[in-house]
């Protein structure tokens, strides 16, 4: 789950990191009185999930409280990569010096929680480590000792001459490393870290990723969710328990576990069709998340052709074959499915969906041959 | 032959008396599976399915029964304790099945669980099997069959449905290994191939790999450089858009790494065979066979 900026600045200035003061807005009204609250310049941003807010311009420099409103009233309703801009963080504008970077990730082939800090702040940190991989300091933690003093000084000095502010760097950094613990993080960054002309060092952005399996013990930071920055579809499936992303095919594919979800997406494509949508009911068997997913799926009105392929291990096939037979008597289908099973329960499925007018198959490769020719063919 | 485990496993289920927990335990004692306790704290003493011996903790388990391996089916919040428990009371392998564990937490069980000499095999995967002899976990036993193809899979239903196509062909497995979908787990391929390559009965490998860090291109740079057995390889996610957790906490490309065609261009600089359908594994593996 992604925070937005101004959440996760609240939530680094509560761990004592210096962040230039401000607060959200919803209105241009808002806007200018937080811009006189504050004191001019400000910055005017908008918050939503995308990068790249500042070159689609979502991002404005305000000299006066006027100019606020004004920007706050151009960028609030803005669409950014598709989504719709409801609130600007209204922020003092700092005078910048020098820009670094300071993140965490949680490393993959180290196992550990990895520093990467630079010099070079302010821009994307993918196109510093393809173009100059030298500028970046890269430093596993041990998460058993945390990150000490003189790891956390050695990274400031790394990025600055001067003793003072790479001491405040440091402390900066073991502050982002709690942050990014107790918010059970897969990725916490400041970017940039400003040293103003006159020395100081703040966080004028901030970023932070929250792996989703904390959220569950975490119900404070899981209260920061923002379902209007999400597709209403992804919403809806994951009320309703199920793993649903959006893609733009029209080849709807309903299947049990990851890997096999990917791999049925990637036939469907190999058979020069294109997925609607990544949708995983997971493995166990319950009649409701079949009527779940039909229902998400069916309401996405680029599917032509629906595409069950479920694989019974600890799923029972014949419990799918149930949910669709009670999702398509409550509504009736409009668009061809095909249905592949097999595994656990296969004879009792298939006869529960014979009785009831479907076809089903226990080959993947046929069913979605058959798919991606329903799909191509209603499309024409 | 076969990995890790064989007739002489001796297994203790953490979290036997769950949902999960309890309709698996069933399902490997009538594969043939040595199970000898289970471990749920409060329910010490008592049996379960009147055949085995329920334990309050797993150092009690261990030192009752003696098992070598335990497989855990406790919730998420309490899984690394579990992972951990096991390690500590000297299991020498821990299957993790549990979906859903923090990776943070994993940062912590990972080197504790290696100082201790431990394997451990998850989280969030469905165990292993070797065919006729042990299964540990939740694949299915009715799709495998003994023969001298090793797999190894970051995925479940997948890892099925190929299982289920060489079995139908004729063509049985040595062990079949699931390592998991997390971003950070106990074994990975390398340590699956390495273990094959050693295995005598295994004459040929099927790897299923997924988008998402670099675990399938250094599996690529070991079989290129360490193995002289065959391996046939497939991507899982050649469709996922970036950015996005594909169901698999570790199934997601990050900006521009751990794309599908980046593993399968070091699939091919291997020599390794490359399935482009799952069906391709009957055909590819046959060959190499």
């Amino acid at each position: 789950m992604n925070l937005h900026e101004y959440q996760a600045k609240e939530i680094l200035r509560r761990h004592g990191v210096p962040i230039p003061d401000g607060d959200i807005a919803t209105t241009p009204d808002a806007a200018e009185a937080l811009a006189v609250k504050y004191g001019v310049p400000v910055m005017v941003k908008a918050q939503v999930h995308v990068g790249g807010r500042g070159k689609a311009g979502g991002v404005k420099y305000c000299a006066t409280p006027e100019a606020a409103r004004e920007k706050a009233t151009a960028i609030l309703g803005m669409d950014i990569k598709g989504l719709t801009v409801l609130k600007v963080l209204v922020t003092v504008a700092e005078d910048i010096g020098s820009e670094a970077y300071v993140g965490i990730i949680v490393d993959r082939a180290t196992k550990k929680p990895v520093f990467m800090v630079s010099a070079a702040g302010g821009i994307d940190i993918e196109e510093v480590a393809a173009t100059t991989p030298e500028l970046i300091k890269y430093h596993p933690v041990d998460p058993r000792y945390g990150l000490r003093t003189f790891e956390a000084m050695d990274m400031g000095f790394f990025l600055y001459a001067d003793v003072k502010q790479a001491r405040a760097a440091a402390k900066i950094m073991q502050q982002l490393y709690a942050a990014f613990i107790e918010s059970g993080c897969s990725l916490a960054e400041i970017n940039p870290l400003v040293v103003t002309p006159t020395g100081k060092v703040v966080a004028v952005d901030g970023k932070m990723v929250i792996d989703d399996n904390e959220l569950e013990r975490l119900p404070a930071i899981e209260a920061l969710r923002d379902d209007s920055s999400e597709d209403p579809s992804e919403v809806e499936a994951r009320k309703a328990n199920l793993t649903f992303i959006k893609l733009d095919g029209n080849v709807g594919c309903v299947v049990n576990g990851a890997g096999l979800a990917m791999a049925t997406m990637d036939l469907v494509k190999y058979y020069g069709g294109d997925p609607a949508n990544f949708l995983d009911i997971g493995g166990s068997s319950n009649p409701e998340k079949v009527v779940n997913a039909l229902r998400i799926i069916t309401a996405d009105k680029n599917v032509k052709a629906i595409l069950f392929n479920i694989f019974g291990g600890i799923t029972r096939t014949d419990d799918v074959a149930n949910g669709i037979v009670t999702a398509t008597k409550a509504n009736p289908l409009t668009v061809p499915i095909v249905i592949r099973l097999t595994g656990t329960n296969e004879e009792l499925a298939m006869k529960i969906l014979t009785e009831n007018g479907f076809s089903a198959s226990s080959d993947m490769d046929e069913a979605v041959q058959k798919a991606v020719a329903l799909a191509t063919g209603a499309a024409t | 032959m076969s990995i890790f485990i064989d007739n002489d496993t001796t297994l203790l289920i953490q979290g036997i008396t769950g949902r999960d927990g309890s309709f698996h335990a069933k399902q490997m004692m009538e594969y043939g599976t040595r199970v000898v306790g289970g471990v749920t704290p409060g329910k010490g003493g008592q049996q379960f399915e009147g055949t085995v011996p329920i334990f309050n903790t797993v150092a009690q388990a261990v030192a009752a029964t003696g098992a070598n391996t335990s497989v855990i089916y406790v919730p998420p919040p309490f899984a690394a304790d579990a992972m951990m428990e096991a390690a500590a009371a000297g299991i020498k392998l821990i299957v993790c099945i549990t979906e859903g564990v923090p990776v943070l937490d994993m940062t912590r069980v990972y080197p504790y669980v290696k100082e201790m000499g431990a394997r451990l095999l998850g989280p969030n995967c469905p165990g292993l099997i070797t065919p006729g002899a042990s299964k540990v976990g939740i694949i299915p036993g009715r799709i495998c069959t003994p023969g001298p193809v090793g797999v190894v899979s970051r995925s479940g239903t997948l890892t099925y449905e190929i299982v289920n196509l060489l079995t139908k062909a004729g063509i049985g497995q040595s062990t079949c290994v699931g390592i998991g979908g997390d971003p950070i787990n106990g074994t990975n391929f390398i340590d699956a191939l390495a273990a094959f390559e050693a295995d005598p009965q295994t004459k040929v490998v099927a790897m299923m790999g997924e988008i998402g860090g670099t675990d399938e291109q250094e599996a690529a740079e070991f079989v290129r450089t360490k193995m002289k057995k065959p391996v046939v390889g497939f991507i899982a996610g050649q469709t996922a858009p970036p950015g996005r957790r594909m169901g698999h906490a570790g199934a997601i490309i990050s900006g521009s790494a751990g794309t599908a065609a980046e593993k399968i261009e070091a699939f091919e600089k291997a020599g390794m065979g490359i399935a482009r359908r799952p069906m391709d594994f009957v055909e590819l593996v046959q060959a190499r066979l």
